[in-house]
């Protein structure tokens, strides 16, 4: 028998569920080279991705935290984590063939029944393992590949070795170290030139054991001309003790290319959500990051895009809320590394009950680009007054013949929009709710309609009690 | 029998104490037309928004009685509820938020209090579609965000919308007529009498006697300071467009 974990009722989070069922393998706490050689061998990689891991490690233990990390940071005990935990053995094509207590948890999360409504594919990932991905027929005939990870690197060890790692190199930052030392899951995707995947293939990240480190990661290429919709969710049990979640994500746009990346995060408040997500983009290329952030304890995560060839474009639509306890560090990176490229910036975040968003950016125009265009937009709302928000943009242009535009507000939830709102007999919750959907709607449009129904839930679950 | 009693109101800035409304005296009954006139600044607006329900201003005496019951004590959304109608002077801009979205929630929210069925998609676009044509409002105004971006005139016209679709039984309106031209004030006004009923009361308030040529008051008062100083028939609007405001300061500083 298994102690019940300490899990805490928190009454506005609906996915804090867990499942009581013993993990097929969980390493030992802690992350040494004994571990990593023991997820090698379970994994039965090639011999390149063991030194690779080993490598990281060696990497994770000289860095630093990054000098911008809050003090939160040094909260997080690496020792207490377990860096690998495997539910069971086989990523399936088929959730008949899931374990029924995982097939649960997912269809509690609406997952089968997404897919076969509205989506081309879908990845499932409990704790460290991918336990389900499958993708449209017709889409894998013309050649389209969506897989865990892991099963990618058996199945396509060429392409995958060619640009595993080449974006977000292991010394990135400490957690892309620790990512790379200790990865498990997470999608694969590669879209044939000139193939066109109309419908979002998706991804669900579920956290399920407790002081557990998830480090997904995920690769994605669109080569020439190609087209794809990649969403992810995620969300876990509130546990007494933290979690951490560390992933990376790899994109390559090639030319005429265009990839839409969204994620709406929702993991519990006792997750650490360090992300290092970015995205090359090619001639005439278009990369686009829609991120909403609502859940975890602390997120930090930047998506980026490198516009390497004249014509790329590159957008940022980040979306954060912070309630009780709860800081968002987001925003996101522009490098213009080539002229005649464009690039946007959309940064909403909203903050209630003493929680924290902080927007920060980065725009880089490097020497000798030409033509070169970018807008850049942060709104901040406050939603009472114990709230907090900071924007933190960074611009190093070093370049002449730049357009760049610049706007950062902060404002507090109008008294004057309430009162016209309740005067036309709606009550002050149901105005404040509208004005905040309003205020996130150039976000939420970006989205397939169920994503942004999802995603306008999830903000009016944050709000209730906010006022009043 | 009387919709709207003010009595001996005093009201003051809530965040300054600055004291602006100081014993208004006004009753509208149903059928009637009043006009308060006044010179800029004599508190026009802030007696409206006291009258909605504004918390940006504390009532310091005296009773406001709708239906013949006191309102001091409800929430903005209990007067409208009940009937209560205030067109802005400065309509507020709500971005992101469509026009259409936001209105059918509000007028369902008034429905459901007057016990009535709440309107699906279909028959409240049914009955927009009648109100727009009434007030030839532009429709694609509908599907944008709420007085975002509109012109002075088209904020003004969506306010009077929102009075036909709501159906309230008193329409204060503030300063409805500044920012129109002269045939934008033609058709919101006669959207307006069009709305008029034998039981609707209207209390219009204007800086011009120009609205008055469309919409005729029984009653005209002129506030001034805080303070109601005369009140008369509609020829007393003319003899205010005729001599100004400043004749009737005298009669005050002397009193
Ligand atoms: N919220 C407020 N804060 C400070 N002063 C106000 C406020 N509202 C109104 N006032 C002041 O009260 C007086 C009357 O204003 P208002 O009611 O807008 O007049 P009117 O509509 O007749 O032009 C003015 O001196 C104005 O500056
Ligand atoms: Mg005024």
């Amino acid at each position: 028998m298994t102690a019940k974990p300490d899990l805490i009722r928190d009454e506005g989070y609906k996915w804090g569920f867990y499942d009581e069922e013993e993990a097929l393998f969980k390493a030992n706490k802690g992350l040494t080279p004994e571990i990593i050689n023991t997820i090698s061998d379970i994994k039965e990689e090639p011999q390149w991705m063991r030194e690779f891991r080993l490598r990281a490690l060696e990497i994770f233990r000289q860095k630093q935290d990054p000098p911008w990390g809050t003090p939160q940071l040094k909260e997080i005990d690496f020792e207490n984590i377990h860096y690998y935990v495997k539910a069971t053995d086989r990523d399936e094509r088929s959730w008949e063939d899931v374990p029924d207590y995982i097939r649960d948890t997912f269809d509690k999360l609406g997952i089968p029944e997404a897919e076969k409504k509205y989506l081309a594919g879908v990845g499932a990932q409990y704790d460290s393992e991918v336990v389900y991905h499958n993708i449209r027929e017709d889409l894998a005939k013309q050649g389209v590949i969506f897989l865990g990870t892991d099963q990618a690197l058996k199945e396509h060890e060429d392409v995958f070795k060619e640009h595993f790692g080449t974006i977000v190199p292991p010394a990135d930052n400490r957690y892309a170290a620790l990512n790379s030392a200790a990865w498990s899951g997470g999608s694969f995707i590669y879209v044939p030139k000139g193939v066109k995947v109309e419908i979002p293939l998706q991804a669900y990240f579920r956290i399920n054991a407790k002081d557990m480190g998830q480090f997904e990661r995920t690769l994605i290429i669109a080569d020439e001309g190609s087209q794809v919709h990649y969403v992810e969710g995620c969300t876990a049990p509130t546990y007494s003790s933290d979690s951490l979640h560390s992933a990376v994500v790899e994109i390559i746009v090639k030319k005429g290319a265009r990839v839409r990346y969204s994620t709406i995060q929702n993991w519990s408040n006792n997750v650490y959500n360090l992300v290092t997500k970015r995205a090359v983009a090619y001639q005439d290329a278009v990369m686009e990051w829609v991120d909403g952030n609502l859940g975890s304890k602390l997120t930090m995560k930047y998506p980026s895009v490198y516009l390497m060839e004249p014509g790329a474009h590159g957008e940022i639509l980040s979306l954060a809320f912070a309630g009780k306890g709860q800081h968002q560090d987001a925003g996101g990176k522009i490098v213009h590394a080539a002229s005649n490229t464009t690039s946007t910036i959309v940064s909403k975040s909203l903050s209630k009950d003493g929680g924290r968003t902080s927007y920060r950016g980065l725009l880089k125009v490097y020497d000798g680009c030409e033509g070169v265009r970018s807008t850049v937009r942060c709104d901040a709302l406050l939603l009472d007054e114990t709230s907090r928000s900071d924007t933190y943009p960074t611009m190093e242009i070093d370049a002449p013949d730049v357009h760049i535009q610049h706007e950062a507000y902060v404002s507090k939830l109008s008294e004057d929009q309430l009162f016209y709102l309740t005067s036309r007999g709606l009550t002050e919750d149901t105005a404040a709710k509208m004005i905040v959907n309003g205020f996130v709607e150039p976000i939420v449009k970006e989205l397939p309609m169920e994503y942004a129904v999802e995603l306008n839930r999830l903000i009016e679950l944050q709000m209730e009690g906010a006022i009043g | 029998m009387p919709l709207l009693e003010i009595r001996n109101l005093h009201a003051k800035v809530a965040e300054t104490g600055a004291e602006i409304l100081r014993g208004v005296d006004l009753t509208v009954s149903e059928g009637e037309v009043h006009a308060i006139m006044g010179p800029n600044g004599s508190g026009k607006s802030t007696l409206s928004q006291v009258i909605a329900g504004n918390e940006a201003y504390e009532v310091t005496g005296g009773d406001i009685l709708f239906r013949g019951k006191s309102i001091l004590d409800a929430e903005p959304e209990e007067r409208a509820r009940e009937g209560l109608f205030l067109a802005f002077q400065y309509p507020v801009e709500i971005p992101g938020v469509s026009n259409t979205y936001f209105l059918k929630a509000a007028l369902n929210a008034v429905r459901k209090h007057r016990g009535e069925e709440e309107l699906d998609a279909v028959d409240f676009l049914a009955l927009v579609r009648e109100k727009t044509k009434i007030l030839h409002l532009n429709e694609s105004l509908l599907s944008r965000a709420v007085n975002e971006g509109f012109s002075g005139g088209e904020k003004k016209r969506n306010e009077i919308f929102q009075m036909a679709v709501l159906d309230p039984k008193l329409a204060v309106l503030d300063e409805t007529d500044s920012g129109l031209d002269i045939d934008a004030l033609r058709t919101v006004a006669e959207g307006v009498n069009a709305l008029l009923s034998p039981e609707m009361g209207l209390l219009l308030i204007t800086h011009y006697q120009r609205l008055l040529n469309y919409i005729k008051p029984q009653f005209v008062h002129v506030l001034m300071d805080g303070r109601i100083v005369r009140s008369g028939g509609p020829d007393l609007a003319e003899e205010l467009e005729a001599t100004g405001y400043d004749s009737i300061v005298p009669a005050v500083a002397g009193s």
